[in-house]
C-alpha cells in the first residue's frame, strides 16, 4: 500500500457557545491515500462536516478549539499559517459544496471566475492562457460547448451543470485531495449518477484522493472504498465499503442500512426505523451517545466503548459498541435482513 | 366516472405560466407548460405517489388541485364534486377537507408562533373550535402525532427537524381533512427520521381512512408508501400504475431511466452494475 497523503490523527473541534462548549469532533483518525474515496456518513450534526472543514482551516475562529493532527504529505495543517493554508487550499486540497446555486458569485462569468481561481495562484499564467484552460476544465467535466458556455452566468446553467462547473473550479490547480461535502444531495437522481460517474472517472484518472461526505448510504455504494460512520461528535464505526455493508459492527450503522427504502428487495409492511433523534451535543449522554436509541443496550453502555478492531480477521474495521461480534451477527439479524430491532416500549 | 369510490378525480389538468414581454405593455410571448393535461385518480384510502425530477411540474400540479393556484383548464372533482375555478368564498369550506404537508420544516412553521397556535389556527379560521375545546383537539392530536401535550406553549425554534415535521402534520390533521397532499415531505430530514415520518404517515392514514397524494422525487419512498405511482415528466404523466408494478416492469423509457439512476445501497451489486455498463460502452 501507497504512503498515506493526508493523515488525521485524534482530530478534535469544540465551539464556545452560550451553551457551553460543543465538542462538535471529538477524536477523528483516519489515512487517505491517492486514489482513495473515503465515505464520511452520519446524519445533521455528526461531525462530518467540520471534519472536512477543519482539514483545510475553514473551522478556524476565536471560539474553535481545535487540537489532535492533520498531515498532508507530512506537513502539518493544524499549526499551519493562515498564508501557507490559503495558498494550500485549491493548490492541494479542493472542495465542493452541497449547494451549487450559492457556491458561485451571481454577477460574474462561470468561465472568468474558474480563471481568476487559477491566476489567483498562479501568477506566471496570462489572462488569455487561464482562460484558454478554463475552458479546457470546464469540457473535461462533460459541459458541452464548453468555449460558449464559459461565458455563461451561473443562473444560465442547470443545477447539475453548475455542480459540473464547480468541480471543474476545484480541478483548476490540480489538487491531490479532493473533499466534496454532500455535492450530489440537490440533485436530481439521474444528474447525481452523473456526477457520481464523473467523481469516479476523476479518481480512477487522476489518482485524486476524496473524501466524501453524505449521509445516503446508496451513494456510498456506489463509490467509496472505504466509510466512517459518524454519531455526535465520534466516529462510532470505521472499515471497508463491504465491512460496513456486510458485517456492519455498530448498532447505528445497522439502523442506517435497515431504515433505507430499497428498490431492489420487496417493500416491507413498515420501514424499520431508528427511534428517538441524535443527541443534543451540549447534552451528550454518558457513555456510548447512541444508547438512548438502541434496543440492544446493556449494563456496560454507560461507559465510553473505545474506538477499535474486536474481529480478528478485520484488524482494519473498528466500530465503539460492546456487544460481542457474535451476538451482535444475531441481533442484526431483522426480518431476515441487517436493521435494527424497534426498541422495547 | 362518477365521485363514488374516487375521492378525488383529475382529467386533463393544465397550468401554463405566460411569459411576458415589455415594458409599458405587456405581451405574452411564450408560455412555460408546467402542466399540461395531467389526469389521475385517487380512490378513498388511498395513496397515488406522484415522481419526477425537479421541474417536471408535480409541485405546480398539486398547487393547481387544491386550487391554491387556478388551474388554466381541466377539471378537479373532489368527492364528484368539480371544484377548478370555484371562487375563494366558495372554495373556503372545502379547504377543511384538503390539507397540505410541506417539505421544509425549517421554513413551513411561523417562528414567532406558538405550537398550539401553529397547530390550532385552523380550528379558529374555519371556525371550527374554540377556548378549551380547541386546546383539547391540539393536545391531543400532538400526542397522536409523536409529540407531547406539553409542547402547546412552545416555539419551532425550540424542535429539532423530524419535530417539527410533526407538527407540520398535526397541523394538516387537525381539522379532519379527507385528502392529505403531501409535498415531499421527507426529503429535507435526517435518514433515520424520514423512516419515523414515513411510518407515523402510514399509521394516520388507517386511523383517519385518510387519502394521500403524495409528491417526491425519492423513488424508493414512494415506493413504499404509495399503492399507485404516477411518473411525471415534462409537465406530462408519462407512466401510472400499481406501486410494484411501475419499480419492477416499468415501461416507459424516461421510468426506466429514473429507475436506472436511483443508486443501490449494495456495494457488490453496484459492482456489477457498472461492470456491466462499461461492459457494453
Amino acid at each position: 500500500m501507497s504512503a498515506p497523503l493526508l493523515s488525521v490523527d485524534g482530530l478534535r473541534v469544540g465551539f464556545n457557545t452560550e451553551g457551553g462548549l460543543v465538542q462538535a469532533v471529538d477524536g477523528v483518525s483516519f489515512d487517505l491515500r491517492p486514489g482513495e474515496v473515503l465515505a464520511i456518513v452520519g446524519e445533521s450534526g455528526s461531525g462530518k462536516s467540520v471534519t472536512a472543514q477543519t482539514i483545510i482551516g475553514l473551522t478556524r475562529s476565536p471560539n474553535a478549539r481545535i487540537e489532535g493532527s492533520v498531515k498532508l504529505d507530512g506537513e502539518e495543517l493544524v499549526e499551519a499559517s493562515d498564508t501557507a493554508l490559503r495558498r494550500l487550499r485549491g493548490e492541494r486540497v479542493a472542495m465542493v459544496f452541497q449547494d451549487p446555486m450559492t457556491s458561485f458569485n451571481p454577477v460574474y462569468r462561470i468561465g472568468a471566475q474558474i480563471a481568476e481561481a487559477i491566476q489567483a495562484h498562479r501568477g506566471d499564467v496570462g489572462k488569455a492562457e487561464a482562460r484558454a484552460r478554463a475552458i479546457a476544465l470546464l469540457d473535461s467535466v462533460g459541459i458541452p460547448d464548453a468555449e460558449r458556455r464559459a461565458r455563461d452566468y451561473p443562473h444560465e446553467f442547470s443545477g447539475g451543470m453548475r455542480q459540473r462547473a464547480m468541480i471543474a473550479m476545484a480541478l483548476a490547480l490540480e489538487p491531490e485531495v479532493l473533499i466534496a461535502d454532500e455535492p450530489t444531495t440537490a440533485l436530481d437522481v439521474t444528474i447525481q449518477a452523473q456526477i457520481l460517474a464523473l467523481l469516479e472517472q476523476l479518481n480512477r484518472e487522476r489518482q485524486l484522493a476524496t473524501i466524501l461526505i453524505t449521509h445516503d448510504l446508496g451513494v456510498v455504494a456506489e463509490v467509496a472504498d472505504r466509510v466512517l460512520v459518524m454519531y455526535a461528535g465520534r466516529v462510532v464505526e470505521q472499515g471497508t465499503l463491504d465491512e460496513i455493508f456486510y458485517d456492519p459492527q455498530h448498532p447505528y450503522t445497522w439502523g442506517l442500512l435497515g431504515s433505507l427504502t430499497r428498490l431492489d428487495r420487496p417493500r416491507p409492511q413498515r420501514l424499520p426505523q431508528i427511534s428517538g433523534a441524535p443527541p443534543s451535543l451540549l447534552e451528550l449522554p454518558e457513555g456510548c451517545a447512541f444508547r438512548p436509541r438502541c434496543p440492544h443496550e446493556f449494563s456496560k453502555c454507560p461507559q465510553q466503548p473505545p474506538l477499535e478492531a474486536r474481529l480478528t480477521e478485520a484488524p482494519g474495521h473498528c466500530d465503539r459498541c460492546w456487544l460481542d461480534p457474535e451476538r451482535k451477527r444475531e441481533k442484526r439479524q431483522v426480518a431476515g435482513q441487517i436493521g435494527l430491532e424497534a426498541p422495547a416500549p | 366516472m362518477s365521485g363514488g369510490e374516487n375521492l378525488l378525480e383529475v382529467t386533463d389538468l393544465v397550468k401554463h405560466f405566460p411569459i411576458k414581454r415589455g415594458i409599458l405593455i405587456d405581451r405574452e410571448v411564450d408560455q412555460v407548460r408546467a402542466v399540461d393535461g395531467v389526469s389521475f385518480s385517487i380512490p378513498r384510502g388511498q395513496t397515488l405517489g406522484l415522481v419526477g425530477e425537479s421541474g417536471s411540474g408535480k409541485s405546480t400540479a398539486c398547487r393547481a388541485v387544491l386550487q391554491l393556484i387556478a388551474p388554466t383548464s381541466g377539471s378537479v372533482r373532489f368527492e364528484g364534486e368539480e371544484i377548478a375555478g370555484l371562487s375563494r368564498r366558495r372554495m373556503r369550506p372545502l379547504r377543511q377537507q384538503m390539507q397540505m404537508i410541506f417539505q421544509d420544516p425549517y421554513a413551513s412553521l411561523n417562528p414567532r408562533k406558538r405550537i398550539g397556535q401553529i397547530v390550532g389556527d385552523p380550528l379558529r379560521l374555519q371556525g371550527v373550535a374554540s377556548g378549551a375545546d380547541r386546546r383539547r383537539r391540539v393536545q391531543e392530536l400532538l400526542e397522536r402525532v409523536g409529540l407531547s401535550a406539553e409542547h402547546y406553549n412552545r416555539f419551532p425554534h425550540e424542535f429539532s427537524g423530524g419535530q417539527r415535521q410533526r407538527i407540520g402534520i398535526a397541523r394538516a390533521l387537525v381539522l379532519q381533512p379527507k385528502l392529505v397532499v403531501a409535498d415531499e415531505p421527507v426529503s429535507a430530514l435526517d435518514v433515520s427520521i424520514q423512516a419515523q415520518i414515513v411510518n407515523l404517515l402510514d399509521d394516520l392514514q388507517d386511523e383517519f381512512g385518510l387519502t394521500y397524494l403524495f409528491v417526491a422525487h425519492d423513488i424508493g419512498v414512494v415506493r413504499h408508501i404509495s399503492d399507485r405511482i404516477a411518473v411525471m415528466n415534462k409537465g406530462a404523466i408519462v407512466e401510472q400504475g400499481s406501486a410494484d408494478e411501475v419499480c419492477e416492469r416499468p415501461r416507459d423509457e424516461y421510468t426506466k431511466k429514473l429507475l436506472a439512476a436511483v443508486p443501490v445501497p449494495d456495494p457488490r451489486e453496484s459492482r456489477e452494475r457498472r461492470q456491466a455498463s462499461l461492459g457494453g460502452a
